[in-house]
C-alpha cells in the first residue's frame, strides 16, 4: 500500500522540552567510543570556548525521533514498520548542542516520493532553544515495496 | 587542532579501525533509545532475512564521524554531518563482532573558516555509508 501522500506538510511539535544534562552527553559519547575531553570534562569544553560539555554531532538522534514518531507512527500514513529501512541522515549544527540545553523540537514531513518499488519518506526536524535555532536534522526512511504500481504508459496501451 | 590556514585540500586525515561488538549495539541502545530489536536478537534479525544482527545505522554514521571529530580536537567543530546507509553491518555473536575502516579527506575549504570532508566507511572492503560528508568550522 503507497503512503498516504496527504501526509506531506504535516507537522508534529514536542510536548515538552528535551532538557541536555551532562550524564546523557557523557553516556552517549561513551556509547560511540567517543572519549574527546570536551564530552566528558566540564573544564575542556570550557578550554574550547563552550559553556558546558558538548554533545557529539549525532546526538539529537536520541531527541529528534520522539517526535518525529508522532507523524511517522500515524496509522493513516500507512507506514509499515517491518517494511522501513533508514535511508539517510543529515544534522545541521546552527551551534553546538551543550549540557543545560533545553530544546524543542518541531518536525516536519517533508516529502514523499517513489524510487523504484520503495517510497522514500523524508522528515525533516527543526530544533530549537527558545527563538535560537539550533539544528535542523533530516532523516530519510525507505519503505521498502510500498510504491504504487506503474500504470502502463499511454503509448503502450493498445 | 588543524587551523583553516594549514589545511589543504586532498590531505587525508588519520585514519582510523573502529570495531563493533554486540555489547556495543547494547550500549548504544541504550544510551540512543533505539531499541529496534534487530540490533539485538538474533532470532528476529534472522526472521525478517538478515545475516545476523545489524548495527544500528546512527552508529555506524557516529563512528564514522569520530575520524572528523578526533581530527578536528572538539566535537563542537562539526556544523553538518549527513550519510546515506549502503549496506547494514553485520556484528556476529562473538569477541571481534564487525570492524568498521574509516578514511576521510578534505574535499574543499568554505567559506567562514569551513572545511567540507569527505568519509569513506568500509566492512571487509564494502562501503557501508555513501555521500558521508561533514562540514567543521576551524580556528
Amino acid at each position: 500500500m503507497p503512503l498516504n501522500r496527504d501526509f506531506v506538510g504535516r507537522t508534529a511539535a514536542s510536548t515538552e522540552p528535551f532538557e541536555v544534562t551532562r550524564g546523557d552527553i557523557r553516556r552517549f559519547a561513551s556509547a560511540i567510543g567517543d572519549a574527546s575531553p570536551a564530552c566528558h570534562d566540564p573544564a575542556a569544553a570550557r578550554a574550547l570556548g563552550h559553556p558546558d560539555l558538548v554533545a557529539p554531532p549525532t546526538f539529537l538522534v536520541t531527541m529528534g525521533f520522539a517526535t518525529a514518531e508522532s507523524l511517522v507512527m500515524d496509522p493513516e500514513l500507512g507506514l509499515d514498520y517491518s517494511l522501513v529501512v533508514h535511508g539517510e541522515q543529515r544534522f545541521e549544527l546552527h551551534r553546538p548542542v551543550v549540557a543545560g540545553d533545553r530544546l524543542d523540537a518541531q518536525a516536519r514531513v517533508d516529502g514523499i516520493r517513489d524510487a523504484g518499488r520503495n517510497e522514500l519518506l523524508s522528515v525533516v526536524t527543526e530544533v530549537r532553544s527558545g527563538d535560537e535555532r539550533v539544528a535542523t536534522t533530516t532523516n530519510v526512511l525507505v519503505s521498502r515495496g510500498s510504491a504504487a504500481p506503474r500504470t502502463a504508459r499511454a503509448g503502450q496501451e493498445a | 587542532m588543524p587551523s583553516y590556514d594549514e589545511v589543504e585540500v586532498g590531505q587525508a586525515l588519520p585514519a582510523q579501525s573502529f570495531s563493533l561488538t554486540r555489547a556495543d549495539l547494547v550500549r548504544y541502545a541504550g544510551a540512543s533509545g533505539d531499541f529496534n530489536v534487530i540490533h539485538w536478537n538474533e532470532r528476529v534479525a534472522k526472521s525478517v532475512g538478515l545475516p545476523s544482527v545489524i548495527a544500528h545505522g546512527m552508529l555506524t554514521m557516529a563512528t564514522a564521524g569520530r575520524v572528523v571529530t578526533d581530527w578536528a580536537g572538539d566535537p563542537g567543530a562539526v556544523v553538518e554531518y549527513g550519510v546515506r546507509f549502503s549496506r547494514p553491518v553485520v556484528v556476529e555473536d562473538d569477541d571481534t563482532g564487525a570492524t568498521v575502516d574509516v578514511e576521510g579527506v578534505v574535499e574543499g575549504k568554505l567559506d567562514d573558516r569551513r572545511v567540507a570532508v569527505v568519509l569513506t566507511a568500509t566492512v571487509d572492503g564494502s562501503k557501508v555509508l555513501m555521500a558521508a560528508r561533514a562540514v567543521v568550522r576551524l580556528p
